[in-house]
């Protein structure tokens, strides 16, 4: 089992919020996740990290003038990697139950406390086989980056990922297809 | 044979697999289907007039492609189009948010029972491949005793055959505009013919094109008739100085006497000879007074003698007789008009005909001579509808009629022209002479000049590209799906690509011509693999007896 990344701190059916253990070692955006109810495996994409202070109340405020490194500043103030953290929100594209891939919202949403993993490239791979799960991303306004980037790492784990982005980008050019123009920023954010 | 059994037989796997074109996305019985084209395939790389396949739940559909279009899943595409300068967003585009839409004719359904016209329409979504060379031989037969390579469908490897039994059956047309090769084609249908059909042949060789040897575009000569079946083919020419000119060995010369020619002739040569009513009369009065010697005596007495002759039966002007003479003088300049003739040429090619053997009559210098073309072929004409018209009526039940006669007639629309074909022997032939074993095949540019009439009665059309309106309205007149089979028409290549529908095709369908005139393609008619083991055969049962 590779090493979890971070845990899930707050959960909804269709997304969850997940802080990651090292501070600002969040997942590339777009990376896929997962969690695991049970014998229910979530599946989730990487959007929107941030780094902040763990009090709200509390801003951060800018310590370095006298530094000349920025690692130095961590270690002069070794309070701050606590009083800081970094979160992502994932969106929730699938589960698995019974072994079984199912590209639409899992029954109960992820349990909060539950550990997150990064998806390894074949799992990656067997994920974005049937296109399905672009349906719902597309149908949700402003999330077009993330698809990019997805789609982006996808083709990376396959052998010909001309042929993959190819086939994702025909697939939203049909569910694009009375929005041409975002289909066009679309398709120029993934063309190999 | 089971349904599986049926496909797998029909369908053997083949080392290159039809290619998918797309899928039925809608259509009818009446006015064909719609096919969306698959996005791997380019709308670039697929032609009106190509075969193609449409697997249906239990049947397998043969049709044609008609029309080719291109289509936007949206109309805002239109108006905003992506940014196709990248061949990225260019190669997702095609075949999803634009495509092209093919329309296709279905003609024929293949069953596990047999094929037949089709009566319905494949379902939603079935898979469009193009025509497999098992279909294609499934539907127009394969090389046999009656199957004669014609061609490849457009962008196919695969034969064309044509059922030349059923070709003779009824007349046939090969129309085309001049140089569109209708020559050519004629050329190899009938060498088809003369192999197949179990016919015979009487060609009114307007131009010297089918006899001896022929021309091609570029002033190439090619063979023929006579040169690839020597036995079997005897060449008469109306101008022996023409032949010997070019060096064209011919059976016999044609001569024709006066005495042969009846006032009905002249009847037909009313337009050509600008006969008026009147004078056509006094030609019936003459025929009357004189009988056979009519013509004799026309240019042996003066007007006022024959006024006189005439006189005791009906009036006849003199001025009349004066305009009659200024016409038929111009008979006096075909040379192979006489008196009376030593030989009787028509007895002569009928004798031949009913020999099994063919006729090629050459036209030499009256090549553009509408009065002897006229004169002849109609003379011709008459005395064989005679004689075989005889010869059918006495043959009793249990005999054969005489051998099947096809008369293959250029420049057709001077004989078969409304306003003669009813006076003509051409326009009895075309309408009722299939009774008799006589069939027409008739070549002409301009089928729009032929009585529809005798159009409606030509069973198989071969089409060459034509694209005056009113000629392609009269090719396609009677045949369903005329408007889509229009466009096929009129996108034919200019050369070596003709259209054929009609009886002696299951469906029409468009083709390149086979190659003629090319050692190779000599080899290929007289020699192939079929003709080779058939003659084998027949030389081991005329040693030994069947």
């Amino acid at each position: 089992m590779p090493e979890h990344i971070g845990e899930v701190i707050a959960a909804a059916t269709t997304e969850f919020q997940v802080q990651v253990y090292e501070l600002h070692n969040t997942p590339p955006l777009g990376s896929l996740v997962k969690t695991a109810d049970g014998d229910v495996k979530i599946y989730a994409l990487v959007a929107a990290a941030e780094t902040g202070s763990i009090d709200p109340g509390r801003q951060p405020i800018a310590r370095g003038q006298e530094e000349t490194d920025e690692a130095d500043l961590f270690h002069h103030h070794p309070q701050l990697s606590q009083l800081l953290r970094t979160t992502f929100r994932a969106l929730v594209l699938g589960h698995t139950t019974q072994s079984l891939l199912r590209h639409y919202l899992p029954p109960r949403p992820a349990r909060v406390h539950g550990f997150v993993y990064l998806c390894p490239p074949e799992e990656i791979r067997e994920f974005s086989q049937p296109l399905d799960f672009l349906h719902p991303l597309i149908s949700v306004p402003g999330q077009d980056e993330i698809i990019a980037a997805f789609l982006r790492r996808a083709a990376s784990t396959y052998l010909e990922p001309e042929t993959f982005l190819l086939g994702a980008g025909k697939e939203l050019a049909i569910l694009l297809a009375d929005q041409p123009q975002r289909l066009n920023a679309l398709l120029k954010r993934i063309k190999p | 044979m089971t349904e599986e059994e049926f496909f797998l037989s029909s369908h053997p796997a083949s080392l290159e697999e039809p290619q998918r074109l797309g899928m039925v996305v809608s259509g009818s019985l009446s006015e064909g289907l719609e096919v969306k084209l698959d996005g791997s395939v380019s709308v670039e790389a697929v032609r009106s007039g190509r075969l193609v396949a449409v697997q249906g739940q239990n049947q397998r559909f043969l049709g044609q492609i008609t029309d080719v279009r291109l289509a936007a899943i949206d109309r805002l595409l239109t108006v905003t189009p992506p940014d196709v300068a990248d061949p990225f967003i260019a190669q997702v585009v095609t075949g999803t948010s634009t495509y092209g839409i093919l329309k296709v004719i279905q003609s024929l359904a293949l069953s596990s029972s047999g094929i037949e016209e089709a009566k319905t329409i494949p379902g939603h979504f079935s898979a469009v491949t193009e025509a497999s060379a098992a279909d294609v031989e499934m539907a127009y037969g394969t090389e046999d005793a009656r199957h004669f390579y014609i061609g490849n469908p457009l962008d196919m490897e695969v034969h064309l055959h044509l059922d030349l039994k059923r070709l003779v059956e009824r007349s046939s047309g090969v129309f085309g505009k001049s140089g569109t090769g209708k020559t050519f084609l004629t050329r190899i249908l009938l060498v088809g013919i003369l192999q197949k059909a179990d016919a015979v042949n009487l060609v009114f060789d307007m131009h010297d094109e089918y006899g001896w040897e022929g021309s091609q575009e570029g002033g190439a000569r090619v063979k023929g008739l006579k040169q690839l079946f020597p036995d079997q083919v005897a060449v008469f020419t109306l101008d022996e100085e023409s032949s010997r000119r070019r060096g064209v060995s011919t059976d016999f010369v044609v001569q024709i006497g006066y005495d042969e020619i009846e006032p009905e002739d002249m009847a037909t040569l009313r337009e050509t000879l600008n006969l008026t009513e009147r004078g056509l009369d006094a030609i019936y009065e003459l025929g009357e007074k004189y009988g056979r010697n009519w013509l004799n005596t026309f240019f042996q007495e003066d007007n006022r003698t024959l006024q006189e002759a005439l006189g005791e039966r009906a009036e006849v002007a003199i001025g009349t007789l004066r305009a009659l003479r200024l016409s038929l003088n111009r008979l006096k300049s075909l040379h192979f008009l006489v008196p009376h003739a030593q030989d009787d040429s028509v007895k002569r090619v009928l004798t031949l005909l009913d020999a099994r053997k063919n006729v090629v009559l050459e036209f030499g210098r009256y090549r553009d001579n509408s009065e002897a073309q006229v004169l002849v072929a109609n003379l011709l004409t008459r005395r064989i509808h005679e004689h075989y018209v005889k010869r059918k009526e006495s043959a009793r039940g249990d005999q054969e009629g005489p051998v099947p006669l096809v008369i293959t007639i250029e420049e057709a629309h001077k004989f078969l022209s409304p306003q003669v074909a009813s006076q003509t022997t051409f326009g009895t032939i075309a309408r009722e002479m299939r009774k008799y074993n006589v069939t027409l095949l008739v070549v002409d540019q301009r089928p729009s000049g032929i009585d529809p009439e005798v159009m409606s009665q030509i069973g198989t059309k071969l089409a060459c590209l034509l694209d005056n309106e009113a000629d392609i309205e009269a090719v396609l007149a009677g045949t369903p799906a005329k408007g889509e089979l229009k466009k096929v028409l009129s996108k034919l290549g200019s050369k070596q690509q003709a259209l054929v529908l009609g009886h002696a095709v299951p469906m029409p369908i468009a083709f390149d011509v086979r190659d003629y005139g090319t050692p190779q393609s000599y080899a290929e008619l007289g020699f192939g693999s079929w003709e080779l083991k058939q003659k084998a055969q027949s030389n081991i049962s005329d040693l030994y007896g069947d």
